[in-house]
């Protein structure tokens, strides 16, 4: 039975209501009585050492409360930023995670790195008071490419990372690999640059912390992914406040993209000093502060190499990445190229045997950390680049060569050489599936004629897959993990029959108060419109690990599910005293609690007013209608499936057209097929944008930062995307109640790869990400 | 960046010495400059306000000279600093030569900008120093001859100056603000504030 606006209905989004009217609260539009405005002086330089602030001439400007440097925070115990995955080397040694302070002490290490804390009466105050700290400056000779960093002689970006390693890391089995390369067929090599892209959330990050000198609690309004996770970050490391004393509000977030996950320097000093000043403090990024500061994602250089037998199976796969870490550990930065890149490169695919190195390095950049796929998206492009240019060195049809390749439906579960457990797919049909809605038969006649108009057509693939629903935590946990990622829910019925779901997701764009809803109103019966979704703040939801990695549905939502299941139960034992009958006569569905073989029956609604009014009631029975759960996935979920591309390019001008693209995903079960299809249109928005637009350039000489603001960073805009095909398959995922697998990643992890092997299908050359009209010009010219 | 070029001064190589030496002269003639200080015989601290695209800082310059060749040439190197939105250094090589029409005055600028002017205005920064280049050769071109007329002596010698626009009609046009649209020397801080203290340097 269907329910209304329950499991698998495409229902609009409730919050949309108030995001299109303005009625949105996000940080920015949260005030509070006596707030003051904070602002960060920022490093001009990329690497240099402090000789001296002097803060005199600043400390006097109109409207200054106060001014805080890096010694202040020192002096009250503040410590440092944290990274919480520990990563070893390949010889066993813990990777090097040097001191990350909130404000520089001696040196700064990149354009942006915070020097001092400004808090004014306004905003314009403290900036004019900024410009009056004179700071002296020693510059020192910086390093910006992960390459460079590698070199003998480079610039020492920090004293404790000889060589600027952070580690040295690998994964499979190197003998077996070196044997299967020996007794190879054919051999196919590549080099890839995965470029650095900045995320662009579009609110940018702000934080606004206060404190309650009565109680002595702070509360600190910040712009996260993860309230609950930032806590205990601000709390057990940083030094902040006891959990118990600290408060932690996520509001409307608009838009993460991983970036917001991570605890930084402006919230951790807005609300340590907001005690200082006796006053709640106020930061909101500015844009070129969003550039310089929130985290970047990808910048990996990689060498891979595979190897094929005579029919074209996959013998061994060989990888050698560098991936560049920035100027410090951000929160899970040393996890990102590693446990959620490595252990994906097995693909879609049977490959006997993978050897994959990864050398992690510090430059004078911004962090690098996840972004909407993290690792995930660069281990596709690496299988799917080397997949594509191998089919076309042995003269294949590239989907044909994956098609030989595929584990099949069959073969589940299935282990890869790099630790996975893949539960369920089936890979070919989401292939075929891609290839029909994209009539990948008709490209030679579609490429014949834009021939004749003078252009130059390709087609390309990406068969994607990652692994989400993040995650089991004794898996994770043995990985290097330092926090388990489980997540809780609460399932509150008032008395009148609606329903309070409380969640340690955090939406940021998701659309989890519709999807959420949809879960409680096909799981208890209840209407759509009695249930709220309540996220994002410490202390309503019991706790949370917070949204990434694709996993909000398929571990909240589980965790969510669990709940209902225990109000469930005690329903039945409440209707069943209502109705004279025992407990284990009593049949649930969609709400309707009724004995077995009669007609007598209980609405849900019914059921809760008697919890909450409990004048005839088992006796044995707490009173009331809420329940707790907490929800410990038992593997990873495994979404994938084929994206295809096709492009026309003007060779007189470089353009490139995206003039199709079919994406065939199997997300297991759908909960709302329209918010589905939103969430592959934005990934795949963003993948496209990442290999034709977007690139974070840093001068080489000086480390600054060139692509600091939107002139000179290109965003994709609506007019460089095709209308998307988008159909889903479903394999149910076994490993969780709702058989889900999550969507939200999955375009930006499959598109980069298919658009770049379509170009270079169409050039007949290689050509690095971003495909800008310059470089695909001269790769035309040079044809 | 790096930029080369040269300016054609309408006025005898000597005339140009004697205003260019005039801090006065080049305080206003360098746009947006508010004062020159002389730190000892080779270094000056100037005060330049500039506005590249989006970004507007008063940047505080500190200018060393070398390589002093009177009245042909030098090297000058510098640094301004603009508070937040950034800094600029660099250094340039520049020299005087005697021309039909005047005076040549040819340079070799190596600069950087960093910060906020390097995040927002990097892309600006080519056309901003080619118009800071523009407006100083024409305010500098019009304080020259002023002098001119207040210094008799001046005039006197001077006078061939003066006539060799009109007399080659190609070279009349060269003085006037078409020529300046060349690729010109000063970038945003630095160039400004090395042209302007190169000058200073000859006066001391």
């Amino acid at each position: 039975m269907s329910v209304e606006n329950g499991i698998g209905v495409s229902v609009k989004r409730k919050e949309d209501q108030r995001f299109i009217t303005g009625n949105g609260k996000y940080l920015d539009d949260i005030n509070k009585f006596g707030q003051t405005h904070g602002h960060f002086l920022r490093s001009p330089y990329a690497f240099a050492k402090i000789k001296n602030i002097d803060l005199s001439a600043a400390k006097t400007a109109p409207g200054v409360v106060d001014i805080f440097t890096g010694a202040d925070m020192t002096a009250d115990g503040i410590g440092g930023l944290i990274c919480g995955w520990g990563i070893n080397s390949k010889d066993g040694s813990p990777h090097v995670a040097p001191p990350h302070p909130c404000l520089a002490t001696d040196t700064v290490k990149h354009v942006g790195d915070q020097v001092a804390f400004i808090v004014a009466e306004t905003l314009q105050q403290a900036k004019d008071a900024a410009e009056l700290i004179d700071v002296d400056y020693e510059e020192l000779k910086s390093v910006t490419d992960v390459r460079q960093a590698a070199a003998a002689g480079a610039p020492q970006v920090h004293e404790e990372a000889a060589g600027n390693q952070c580690y040295d890391w690998e994964i499979g089995d190197k003998a077996a690999v070196d044997a299967a390369f020996t007794n190879a067929h054919h051999i196919t090599k590549i080099d890839l640059i995965n470029n650095r892209v900045s995320p662009n959330p579009m609110e940018p990050r702000a934080a606004l912390g206060e404190y309650d000198p009565g109680t002595g609690e702070y509360t600190l309004h910040t712009t996260s992914q993860n309230p609950h996770v930032a806590r205990l970050l601000l709390s057990a490391f940083v030094g902040v406040a006891p959990e118990n004393k600290l408060r932690v509000i996520a509001p409307d977030v608009g838009g993460g993209f991983g970036t917001k996950i991570f605890l930084y320097a402006e919230e951790t000093t807005a609300v340590w000093a907001s005690k200082r000043v006796g006053r709640p403090i106020k930061w909101t990024a500015d844009r070129s502060e969003s550039f310089l500061t929130d985290a970047h994602g990808r910048d990996h250089a990689t060498h891979a190499e595979m190897a094929f037998d005579a029919d074209g199976h996959i013998l061994g796969f060989r990888v050698s990445t560098k991936a560049n870490m920035g100027a410090y550990l951000s929160t899970f930065a040393s996890a990102v190229p590693t446990y959620l890149y490595a252990t994906l490169l097995n693909g879609q695919y049977k490959m006997p045997c993978i050897y994959a190195e990864v050398q992690a390095l510090f430059t004078n950049t911004t962090p690098v950390d996840a972004y909407r796929g993290a690792g995930r998206p660069e281990a596709t492009y690496v299988v799917e680049r080397i997949m594509e240019r191998a089919a076309r060195d042995m003269n294949m049809d590239p989907t044909e060569l994956r098609l030989k390749n595929f584990i099949q439906p069959d073969a589940y579960p299935y282990e890869t050489p790099v630790i996975m457990t893949y539960d369920t797919g089936d890979y070919p049909l989401t292939m075929t599936t891609a290839k029909d809605m994209i009539d990948y038969t008709g490209f030679a006649a579609r490429k014949a004629k834009s021939a004749a108009n003078g252009k130059l057509r390709g087609i390309g693939s990406s068969a994607y897959i990652e692994a989400c629903g993040i995650a089991p935590s004794a898996a994770v946990g043995s990985l290097g993990a330092g926090v388990g990622l489980w997540e809780s829910a609460e399932v509150r019925f008032n008395p009148t029959g609606s329903v309070t779901v409380f969640t340690g997701s955090h939406s940021h764009g998701q659309g989890h108060e519709t999807t959420f809803a949809q879960l409680i109103a096909d799981q208890l019966g209840v209407p759509f419109e009695s249930i709220e979704v309540v996220h994002g703040d410490t202390t309503k939801v019991p706790f949370g690990m917070g949204t990434y990695g694709s996993r909000s549905l398929a571990v909240g939502g589980s965790a969510i599910t669990k709940a209902a299941d225990k109000i469930v139960e005690k329903a039945k034992k409440i209707a069943a005293h209502l109705m004279e009958a025992s407990a284990d006569d009593i049949e649930h569905s969609h709400g309707v609690f009724s004995v077995a073989g009669t007609d007598k029956q209980l609405t849900i609604g019914e059921i809760a007013f008697a919890a909450y009014v409990p004048h005839n009631y088992p006796a044995d029975l707490e009173p009331g209608l809420a329940e707790n759960a907490f929800y410990d996935p038992l593997n990873f979920t495994f979404p994938a499936g084929t994206h295809i591309a096709e492009v026309e390019i003007d060779p007189d001008t470089g353009v490139v057209e995206v003039v199709d693209w079919a994406a065939a995903d199997d997300f297991g079960n759908v909960i709302n097929p329209m918010i589905v299809e939103g969430q592959v249109h934005g990934g795949v928005a963003q993948g496209i944008g990442q290999a034709l637009l977007e690139g974070v350039v840093y001068d080489d000489d000086s480390g600054q930062l060139l692509t600091g603001s939107y002139m000179d960073y290109c965003m994709p805009r609506a007019d460089n995307f095709p209308n998307f095909r988008v159909e889903t398959t479903n394999t149910p995922c076994p490993s969780n109640p709702l058989g889900v697998k999550g969507c939200g990643e999955a375009g930006a992890i499959a598109a980069p790869a298919a658009l770049m092997n379509a170009i270079t299908d169409a050039l007949g050359k290689e050509i690095d990400m971003p495909a800008t009209s310059e470089k695909v010009w001269r790769a035309a010219q040079n044809a | 960046m790096e930029m080369s070029g040269e300016e054609l001064i309408n006025a005898p190589k000597e005339q140009v010495w004697a205003a260019l030496n005039d801090p006065e002269v080049l305080r206003q003639a360098i746009p947006g400059c508010q004062s020159v200080d002389k730190t000892d015989d080779t270094s000056f601290a100037a005060t330049v306000k500039v506005k590249i695209g989006p970004v507007k800082a008063t940047f505080k310059g500190q200018v060393t000279l070398s390589n002093i060749d009177a009245p042909n040439g030098y090297t000058i190197t510098g640094e301004g600093k603009g508070g937040a939105a950034g800094f600029g250094k660099g250094g340039a090589d520049i020299s005087l030569s005697d021309t039909d029409g005047g005076t040549l005055l040819s340079y070799n600028v190596k600069a950087s900008v960093g910060g906020k002017m390097a995040q927002i205005g990097s892309r600006l920064i080519d056309s901003t120093a080619k118009k800071l280049a523009g407006d100083f050769f024409k305010n500098f071109n019009e304080l020259v001859s002023v002098s001119k007329s207040e210094e008799p002596p001046a005039v006197e010698e001077n006078i061939p100056a003066p006539a060799a626009p009109t007399s080659d009609t190609e070279n009349s046009q060269e003085p006037t603000s078409a020529s300046w649209m060349k690729p010109s020397i000063l970038i945003p801080v630095a160039i400004c504030v090395a042209a302007v203290l190169y000058f200073l340097s000859q006066n001391s």
